[in-house]
């Protein structure tokens, strides 16, 4: 366990490496599924509009 | 006659992506995982000790981010040629991912250059030419978001990005053409790889996942950029 985290005293370089690749990842999927369900949202709302007006 | 074209019909794409996607998100979960796993009970390297880890997040960042950028020139091609929307409308979902990949190839080389060779940053030809393609895609990213006119951006950033694709071959090249730190080849290379199997082996899995990865984001992307362009055509509609 203790070999786990420092990594064989890399630690400094090899923890960055992953918890940013992590970070990156995560966060730009997040911000590509907000833009989805904007986009979704958005359309919906037209086409509810769309079908109650005459 | 039945062609590739008919897939590029919006609605047909938004069904075929809509079913393909879990099963996207699958591949990709179940291949990073079982890399990550590989990747951390793997021995460290008898030269590199444990920062050949590093590798394992690297490599694959840095294919992702060439890989985008050739997906980008071919759906470039292809707007620009077929004048089909959904091609531009693709070339254009890809630039920030594969920018963002860019970014991540760059600073986790930072990270395993600074114990390895002793230095964050060295202005040799593969280091360069690889911080020129960030600036590549930022440059193509202000570029189609300058232009107001949907057409006349996806035809200027079209044209920019297939110039921009000089580059790849530079990158690809720069480890033979000029002296540098960076290894070179050593995987995809006459004679086999030159990295034991035990190294091998996650490095494939987290490629595989890194590049399955690419496709769910740029898939949900494409299909963004669908919804929205439906909903300002009806707004259009809706004014006229």
């Amino acid at each position: 366990m203790n070999d786990f985290l420092t990594q064989g005293g890399f630690a400094a370089y090899v923890w960055p490496a992953y918890g940013i690749s992590a970070l990156a990842l995560v966060l730009l999927g997040l911000w590509i599924l907000s833009d989805y369900h904007k986009a979704k949202t958005k359309l919906a709302a037209l086409d509810t509009h769309e079908s109650t007006t005459p | 006659m039945p062609s590739l074209f008919e897939f590029a019909n919006p609605k047909k794409f938004m069904d075929l992506s809509g079913a393909l996607l879990p099963w996207l998100v699958a591949a990709a979960a179940i291949t990073l995982a079982a890399g990550l796993l590989l990747g951390f009970t793997t021995p460290p390297d008898y030269q590199q000790g444990d920062t050949v880890r590093i590798m394992f997040v690297h490599v694959p960042a840095a294919w992702v981010a060439m890989m985008a950028y050739g997906v980008m020139t071919v759906a470039s091609i292809f707007g620009l040629v077929n004048r089909h929307p959904l091609a531009d409308i693709a070339a254009r979902a890809a630039a920030p991912i594969g920018a963002v990949f860019t970014a991540l190839g760059l600073i986790t080389g930072s990270l395993w250059g600074r114990p390895m060779w002793g230095a964050w940053w060295v202005w040799d030809g593969r280091l360069t030419s690889f911080l020129l393609l960030l600036l590549i895609y930022l440059a193509y990213i202000a570029l189609n978001d300058a232009i107001e006119n949907e057409t006349r951006a996806a035809r200027a950033s079209a044209v920019f990005a297939i110039v921009g694709a000089v580059n790849l071959p530079i990158i690809e090249f720069s480890v033979q053409w000029w002296t540098t730190l960076h290894q070179g080849e050593s995987i995809l290379r006459k004679g086999g790889p030159t990295i034991a199997p035990v190294f091998l082996w996650p490095l494939f899995l987290m490629a595989l996942g890194y590049t399955f990865l690419f496709f769910v984001f740029w898939t949900i992307r494409i299909r963004s950029e669908i919804l929205n362009r439906r909903a300002r055509t009806l707004l259009e509609m809706r004014a006229g």
